[in-house]
């Protein structure tokens, strides 16, 4: 063997299709992406969609109102409630019906607390979607899925549930707060608080982590508003949009917190708007239990039968901020019992659709970062 | 609800009929008047686009939002149910070309000039439009095994 230096021959093989997914563990789910690649180079993306497609909006159309709230849990599986809180506030916005002020502060904290969960399992992945640049990625996964599993437990207790709470009913919430819950919910916001920085040090601070994510999967400011994309991917490209502040729902029009927005518009701007996220998540649950006013905590009368409940003739719009973004219901109503047409604006959907826009011109290792800062979830996409 | 003075400026300008969310324009008038919109009235953010099947046609609606105003105007089309055809804005918002798909796919109101128009939830072999009233909930649809024609267009 000699020592000499060696010849690196680059052969020009054309263009060439790789088809990634459905069934890739980077692709959080289902999601289909058809690179067409010159070498190493993305020249052109194709997503393919609508492998979990389960008819969530021809099935509402045969349900009744008071019926439908947990079939959307199913939509966005990382934050069930947001789902269920949107759809609610939609009803109650079309059928005038009063919530109690407790009931909306507590339908905002359990909202944190899965947006906490959220983000901690988008952090997870993301960890194992760049592993080789963390030393492999488990450990990060691990010690996300260990705060996480934290907030289940509490979720369980509080609601029966770990996962799908069931938590929003039209016209209130479904399990009340006590002094013993309180106390939990401020020891299990120090704890996960208290795991952050660790956090922050295996990615953000990592050299590694911010060489695969700075300056890449660029969204510009214009970009971004033409495709509609929305929560941190849209905050990142330093538009200050949050329907928390923007379109007050709840209790947010009460409560005190900071909207994060970067203006870089990268993978790493994505990443640092959700890890401040996590942050004043954890500030907002303390402060909603300091103030939380007492009282009923559903004030509409008893339902004899769920399959009842008539609303007005009209149209309606309304949103909340997912842990994936502005996720809103737009239902048109006959005044029936059913909604006549029910529309999901699921955020995963639109940001999703920025792909095809932000991967040509990047590596194929790219596109799994990128992916992973956008976040999507496809029960959310496919709906 | 929409600021009152855009809403104005919609009926003076494209006919509009203002309604709870927006207004109600001429299918004719849609793409100039989501281009007065997204260029002279700061409405630069797609929000949404849904279809619905209305007793006597087809609604196509639009959501367009100025942020600096924060204020969402619901811009709606009727599209007779005989000629389901209506221009496509996917050239001045970017984010309607997947609604007007899913719009296309469910509710089969095609668009006009569409850079991409296939369909996006279902198969690209499926019969007929799920979110049509006319559509039955127990429509049959099983499992079918792939065939090596269908493979050999895809790739």
């Amino acid at each position: 063997m000699s020592g000499g230096p060696i010849e690196v021959v680059e052969r020009d093989f054309g263009e060439l299709a790789l088809n990634m997914g459905p069934q890739h563990p980077s692709t959080h789910g289902v999601l289909r992406l058809i690179l067409h690649l010159s070498g190493e180079t993305v020249i052109k993306a194709i997503p393919v969609i609508g492998y979990l497609h389960r008819g969530v909006e021809k099935l509402s159309e045969h349900l009744a109102y008071d019926q439908l709230a947990p079939v959307y849990e199913r939509d966005d599986y990382l934050a069930p409630t947001a789902n269920s809180n949107a759809y609610v506030l939609a009803v109650e916005k079309l059928g005038g019906i009063a919530v109690p002020r407790r009931a909306q502060w507590l339908r905002a904290f359990v909202s944190e607390w899965q947006r906490v969960s959220s983000h901690l399992v988008w952090l997870g992945t993301l960890g194992l979607d760049l592993g080789g640049a963390l030393g492999g990625g488990t450990t990060l996964y691990m010690y996300c899925f260990r705060e996480r599993e934290k907030i289940l437990d509490f979720l369980e207790e509080l609601t029966g549930t770990r996962y799908h709470t069931n938590y929003n009913l039209v016209g209130g919430a479904r399990y009340d707060l006590d002094a013993a819950m309180v106390a939990k919910s401020n020891a299990l916001a120090a704890s996960v608080g208290a795991a952050l920085p660790e956090f922050w040090s295996m990615s953000g601070g990592n050299p590694i982590f911010q060489e695969r994510t700075r300056n890449v999967g660029v969204i510009s400011k214009d970009l971004a508003m033409g495709v509609g994309v929305t929560g941190p991917t849209l905050r990142a490209s330093g538009i200050n949009y949050d329907v928390r502040k923007a379109a007050p729902y709840d209790a947010y029009g009460e409560l005190p917190f900071e909207v994060i927005t970067r203006t870089a518009g990268d993978a790493e701007a994505r990443f640092q708007v959700r890890m401040d996220e996590i942050a004043v998540s954890l500030k907002l649950v303390r402060t909603i239990v300091e103030g939380l006013p007492t009282g009923p905590i559903f004030a509409r009368k008893p339902l004899k039968n769920p399959k009842a409940t008539k609303l007005p003739k009209g149209e309606v719009y309304a949103a909340v901020e997912s842990p994936r973004g502005e996720l809103g219901f737009h239902i048109v109503s006959d005044g029936s019992a059913k909604p006549y047409r029910l529309k999901i604006n699921a955020p995963s959907f639109k940001n999703l659709q920025i792909v095809p826009h932000i991967l040509p011109g990047g590596l194929v290792a790219d596109v799994v970062a990128i992916l992973g800062s956008l976040d999507p979830v496809l029960g959310d996409v496919d709906r | 609800m929409p600021a009152p003075e855009i809403v104005a400026a919609m009926e003076t300008r494209f006919s509009a009929t203002p309604f709870a969310l927006g207004v109600e324009i001429p299918a004719a008038e849609l793409l100039t008047a989501l281009r007065a919109l997204r260029d002279t009235h700061g409405y630069r953010y797609y929000v949404l686009g849904t279809g619905t099947e209305a007793a006597a046609a087809f609604e196509v609606t639009h959501a367009v939002r100025n942020l600096e105003s924060n204020d969402t105007l619901f811009v709606k089309v009727s599209v007779p149910k005989d000629a389901a055809e209506v221009d496509s804005i996917a050239f001045v918002y970017a984010g309607a070309e997947w609604q007007e798909r899913e719009i296309w796919d469910l509710i089969g109101v095609t668009f006009k000039a569409h850079p991409d128009l296939r369909r996006i939830l279902m198969p690209d072999e499926y019969p007929g439009h799920p979110l049509r009233k006319s559509f039955a909930m127990d429509t049959p649809w099983g499992y079918r095994p792939a065939t090596a024609a269908a493979v050999e267009a895809e790739s």
